[in-house]
């Protein structure tokens, strides 16, 4: 997609000229704090949303003039659950297979080894409404896949799961990508997920691409290890003055320096920061590498939409 | 081949879900009945309507009143679809807009069916002469009625955001064509000002087509009568594959 923008009738600019390409075979992770315009990108390249200006292609077939063509070869997890509760899983599938016009001989197939593959098979024929959170989100990742499409859109997949579902998601993406010929587009909010997953990422900030690349170039781009100091009132300007000092980010209470070769020059950070009630020093993570080009931190806050809040208004319905 | 698929897969889905919502059955079915039965045996005792009794009047009527309603409310389901954003997996699927809404009319016009069927057996317990013919005629009546108005309440359903506001709406449309329609009285003898507003009712022509069927009288004849329910059919499948297209998934 090149230069997409999408602005809202409400005149919120949510995707601000965002270009990237994913080859194939490859997981591509849009990594941003909620609200970065990661969503909205997805729906463009599903068809769901038509974007101001730019263009979208998927496969091959811009996704204006062809949606249908685009849709036949797109799968799509979406961050809230979207298959009916009130028929089974393997009726979900069913139908999913139907609607894309899968032969019965092949839809039987494809469901079997599917359902073993996330392991729920012996759950398919409960009515969905009576599977966990981690469940239904497996469930709807099977769903994508029945119909064999070249790219596969993972919308936030481990939001709201506890940490073996998450790991055990992670597995099942992982596997997808090793069998498949695939290429994923995933969004996250996770710096651990990305990392694990992604062959590239990008990070996206109020709907522009700040940074892109492979999470090893991003986390060696920042060149040096991450010292951070909990302190009152720092010396900036003698911080600034080092040359081994290579940024310097000032949050409320801490001060987060990247310095080439830290390990060697903490003494003399500390001499020239000032009273330091405490500190910490590490090899930078993807977490550094978005606070080193945004200047804060994603925080893991409840979600757009919010996966909770769903699921109460589902309980609700009929 | 796929359209036939997706056509199937809509419907069935519809259906399926119909099935398991024990409570939906049951309302759908209690409703007409209680009309039939409180309503036409209680005012049925002291009022004749040209030598039929009335629950026997009114019964072609509350055929009609049931596939009014049923049709109508299940635009309602267009909207949990968005709520649950299962609208979603079905938008982008291959799917084409036209062939997900006519699939949608096809599961509304079952719901209504299932109802009308335990209407029309119920007849003849209840003294009305029944024959195959007849029956097979009043389904005919029934679904293009159903085509018409299922479409009307796909369409209020498409623009609708709250099945609040979408109750609120239809129950605005719903029970001025209820009343107008003379599924309760006969419209000879109403007053002239009202005319013009039982003439526009769609559902009119509806249960006068069906009491023609049944009853052997009505005000207009059967082919007049029908030709307007088609014509209604066929411009509302019109409007509502427009409306799907215009459909958001937000």
């Amino acid at each position: 997609m090149r230069e997409i923008k999408k602005v809202f009738n409400s005149g919120v600019t949510a995707v601000d000229g965002i270009s990237f390409e994913i080859a194939e075979g490859e997981v591509f992770g849009l990594l941003g704090p909620n609200g970065a315009g990661k969503t909205t990108t997805i729906n463009i390249l599903a068809t769901l949303l038509k974007q101001t200006s730019g263009h979208a292609s998927v496969n091959g077939f811009d996704c204006l003039k062809e949606p249908q063509r685009v849709r036949e070869n797109i799968g799509i997890v979406f961050q809230d659950p979207s298959s009916d509760d009130l028929l089974t899983g393997r009726e979900n599938l069913d139908l999913h297979g139907l609607m894309y016009g899968i032969s019965k001989a092949e839809r039987k197939k494809g469901i079997a080894s599917l359902l073993e593959l996330v392991e729920l098979a012996d759950r398919a024929d409960e009515r969905v409404r009576f599977y966990s959170g981690g469940m239904r989100r497996r469930l709807e990742l099977a769903r994508g896949l029945l119909h064999k499409p070249k790219v596969l859109f993972l919308d936030e997949p481990t939001l709201g799961l506890d940490p073996q579902s998450r790991e055990r998601v992670w597995q099942y993406i992982e596997g997808m990508v090793k069998d498949k010929e695939l290429s994923i587009l995933l969004t996250t909010h996770y710096m651990e997920e990305a990392e694990r997953l992604c062959n590239r990422i990008a990070i996206v900030d109020s709907g522009k691409i700040i940074v892109e690349g492979s999470p090893k170039e991003l986390i060696k781009g920042i060149g040096g290890d991450m010292v951070k100091l909990k302190i009152k009132d720092p010396d900036m300007a003698a911080l600034e003055a080092k040359d081994y000092i290579l940024s310097v980010e000032k949050t409320d209470s801490y001060l987060i320096l990247t310095a080439h070769d830290a390990k060697t020059k903490l003494q003399e950070i500390l001499e020239l920061a000032g009273r330091v009630e405490s500190v910490e020093m590490r090899s930078p993570t993807l977490n550094d590498v978005f606070l080193y080009y945004t200047g804060r931190e994603i925080r893991e806050g409840p979600a757009e939409g919010g996966f909770g809040k769903r699921m109460m208004t589902r309980a609700k319905r009929r | 081949m796929s359209v036939v698929l997706g056509l199937y897969a809509m419907w069935l889905r519809e259906v399926k879900v119909y099935m398991r919502e024990r409570s939906r059955v049951v309302s759908s079915i209690f409703l007409p009945l209680m009309w039939l039965i409180v309503f036409g045996k209680g005012l049925g005792s002291t009022i004749s309507i040209e030598n039929i009794s009335y629950d026997v009047f009114i019964y072609p009527g509350i055929i009609g009143m049931a596939t009014l309603f049923g049709s109508l409310f299940f635009g309602v389901y267009i909207i949990w679809d968005k709520k649950v954003d299962f609208l979603k997996e079905v938008l982008v699927s291959p799917l084409s807009r036209t062939t997900i809404f006519l699939g949608k009319v096809l599961g509304g016009i079952t719901d209504v069916l299932i109802q009308v069927t335990i209407l029309l057996m119920l007849g003849p317990l209840l003294g009305v002469p029944m024959t195959l013919t007849k029956m097979a005629l009043a389904y005919i009546v029934v679904i293009t009625l159903a085509v018409a108005i299922v479409s009307i309440g796909l369409i209020i359903g498409s623009v609708m955001e709250s099945p609040e506001g979408f109750g609120l709406i239809v129950t605005f449309v719903a029970y001025p064509l209820f009343f107008l329609s003379g599924a309760l009285f006969p419209i000879e003898n109403i007053p002239r000002w009202l005319e013009p507003f039982i003439y526009i009712d769609p559902l009119t022509y509806g249960v006068d087509a069906l009491r023609q069927i049944i009853l052997g009288q009505g005000r207009f004849p059967l082919s007049i009568s029908y030709s307007i329910l088609l014509g209604l059919a066929a411009l509302m499948v019109y409007i509502g594959t427009i409306a799907f297209d215009r459909m958001k998934a937000y």
